[in-house]
């Protein structure tokens, strides 16, 4: 048994680091997230700032497709909040009775209303960069929440000597390239906050993280709550087969 | 087994009409199997236990999901977000691919090192193949569905090397794209081809277990069962033991999908196809790696193609590469060392598979795949010159003769 685990474990191991090995690329620093570990949720006090940052600084180019304004009310908005923060969009509804189409305001069940109408709209509007969805950013990139963080920090002003920013661009040094399109869109106090936090660039990145990996990871507080059970019941079912198999063999050795 | 009579009068009377408890009781309290069997035994039954988790989630995720390159990867995310419990759905059937995997390598591997091909299992092994081959295709297939950057770019990648074979290439690959690229009518077939595969797989997994039932199981010794004192029924002592083994097991399963859900995933695959944008580095999923790796190395896009399929189709010819007459590696000392090498090479293999295709790598590639087919001619000649420790009498003479080596080892 004991040799067994031990192989077990080792070729566990073996395979369990031929992926992780295969992500490389810079070094992110790892930040301290409310989430991570088994027992780790989400802060709502933090994600509701993070939503508004987004809303007040990534939501003007950013569009965040996947998510609905409903799905606010589990950041602890009230219906009310929720309503107004819909109805500060138009979205395009018909046909009506008499077969057109009109302008309404957004409801809590529509997904966000994008910033632009279409790619050559975002591009025109950006330099030709185009500003990609951000729902499931804090996923679909190697370092996930870490990775977004260093690029919402990751600024400088003048570039290493002898790297070159082309016009319209940014110097980024979490960017793959150093040039990002996107001018830095958080710095102290670019936000207000309404629970009187100190919106320092560091904590604005933060909590904006925080709030888009809520986007990208909205289940994570119920399966992490809902995993330790699970394990727990796992464990024990476990232990007690064992125990019957020790007994049920033990006229055998 | 016919003239059997039933306790309960129910199942008596439906016995005699069909005879489900009949063969129930054959392969369960009435099957023999050796006394000795290890915990490496145990993943044969645990692969069964996944493809029957695999095909129930992914019943429920074809409920919802919606086979059309526009909403392909936004009815995952639906899933993901709106369908009760859909994330957990999704996440049992993403990592349980990869658990199905790693099962299935421990159950060849395991074949492999107590000589579990030989006769008379050489058929038992080639239907393992066949299904280990299904599997390969449905994942591969399966992996398209979301509709994310690596789903369509390994697609693509994939389906072309179908493109080496010389005249019929090309034809082979638009019959797979059913048209000029990787695009819906793509999609469209491999959902159909996923929900289909498995129920083969099922199938072909029958088989093997009718083959198994028929030769019976190998065991640590390697020696054939000789008399009712070589085994005990296979109910309740394996099933108990299959149990604790099927516990042990969702405990590791599980704390992936709760904790780790993306472990075995490409951040790439959270962004939507894109036929403009291709990904840095494609790369396929964990699974296939040793065998992309054997591709990479061979610098002719034919021939590498062909090394690729020959790695897999070598195996079935393994029963006969193997000529010692010895099946356990326990009693062929140098045997147990080469398959250790080749072991440890297929990881190596696998993880050259994954990296960028530098000059270093590409050398340890090329390496690593010399070792894998040269292990097969080594095999043939080692059969014939090693010699043999001394086998024991029996199974039951190995397990009275030495308790603490060879029993079973709980």
């Amino acid at each position: 048994m004991r040799k067994f685990l031990l192989s077990t474990l080792a070729a566990g191991l073996l395979a369990a680091a031929t992926p992780a090995l295969a992500h490389e690329g810079p070094a992110l620093e790892k930040q301290e997230w409310s989430w991570l570990g088994v027992f780790g949720q989400y802060d709502k006090a933090q994600l509701r700032r993070g939503w508004q940052v987004y809303h007040d600084i990534c939501s003007n180019c950013h569009s965040l497709k996947l998510v609905a304004y409903r799905n606010l009310s589990y950041l602890g908005f009230s219906e009310d909040e929720i309503k107004d923060f819909a109805a500060e969009k138009q979205v395009t509804d018909g046909p009506n009775d008499q077969g057109d189409m009109f302008q309404r305001p957004a409801r809590a069940a529509d997904h966000f209303v994008p910033p632009f109408a279409n790619e050559q709209a975002a591009r025109v509007a950006n330099n030709g960069a185009l500003p990609p969805d951000l729902s499931l950013m804090a996923k679909a990139r190697k370092g996930g929440p870490d990775y977004v963080y260093a690029i919402l920090t990751g600024f400088e002003d003048t570039p290493p000597a002898g790297h070159v920013v082309p016009d319209g661009m940014y110097y980024n040094k979490a960017f793959n390239g150093g040039n990002i399109g996107m001018p830095p869109p958080v710095s102290d106090d670019a936000v207000t906050y309404t629970d009187g936090t100190k919106a320092t660039k560091e904590q604005i990145a933060k909590d904006v993280v925080s709030f888009l990996n809520w986007t990208a990871e909205p289940e994570l507080d119920v399966r992490h709550s809902l995993g330790i059970k699970v394990l727990g019941f796992l464990v024990v079912l476990t232990a007690m087969l064992y125990a019957l198999k020790r007994k049920i063999w033990a006229d055998v050795h | 087994m016919s003239g059997y009579k039933f306790d309960n009068k129910v199942v008596q009377w439906v016995d005699e009409r069909l005879p489900l408890f009949t063969v129930l009781r054959h392969s369960t309290t009435d099957y023999p199997t050796p006394r000795n069997l290890n915990y490496w035994w145990n993943f044969g039954s645990l692969a069964l236990a996944v493809l029957v988790i695999m095909i129930l989630s992914g019943i429920f995720l074809a409920m919802n999901y919606t086979p059309h390159t526009s909403m392909a990867f936004n009815s995952v995310e639906r899933i993901m977000r709106d369908v009760n419990f859909g994330w957990l759905i999704r996440y049992l059937h993403a990592n349980g691919a990869s658990m199905f995997f790693i099962v299935v390598y421990i159950h060849i591997f395991r074949g492999m090192y107590y000589g579990s091909y030989k006769a008379p299992r050489e058929v038992l092994w080639w239907l393992g193949l066949v299904i280990y081959l299904l599997m390969m295709a449905t994942g591969f297939l399966g992996y398209v569905l979301p509709w994310g950057q690596m789903s369509f770019w390994g697609a693509t990648v994939i389906t072309n090397l179908f493109s080496a074979f010389p005249i019929v290439g090309e034809h082979i690959v638009t019959l797979l794209w059913g048209g000029f690229s990787v695009d819906n009518p793509t999609l469209n077939r491999f959902f159909s081809l996923h929900y289909l595969l498995p129920f083969v797989i099922f199938a072909v997994v029958f088989l093997h277990l009718v083959a198994l039932h028929q030769v019976k199981s190998n065991n640590p010794t390697g020696i054939e069962i000789k008399g009712p004192q070589d085994t005990i029924p296979f109910h309740p002592y394996y099933t108990i033991k299959d149990l604790f083994g099927v516990g042990v097991f969702m405990t590791i399963y599980l704390a992936f999908v709760f904790f780790a859900p993306n472990f075995f995933g490409e951040p790439d695959n959270y962004i939507p196809a894109n036929p403009l944008v291709t990904p840095a580095h494609i790369v396929p999923e964990w699974y296939y790696l040793p065998f992309y790796a054997i591709l990479r190395s061979i610098p002719d896009k034919l021939m590498g193609v062909l090394a690729m399929f020959s790695a897999i189709i070598i195996l079935f010819f393994l029963p006969w590469i193997d000529s010692s007459k010895v099946k356990s590696a326990k009693f062929r000392p140098i045997y147990k060392q080469v398959f250790w090498i080749f072991f440890l090479n297929a990881l190596v293999l696998g993880y050259i598979g994954g990296q960028p295709p530098d000059d270093t790598v590409v050398l340890i590639g090329r390496i690593a795949t010399a070792v894998y087919f040269l292990f097969f001619p080594f095999l043939y000649l080692l059969g014939k010159i090693e010699k043999p420790r001394a086998l024991p009498q029996s199974i039951s003479a190995a397990v009275l003769k030495a308790p603490a080596q060879s029993t079973e080892k709980a």
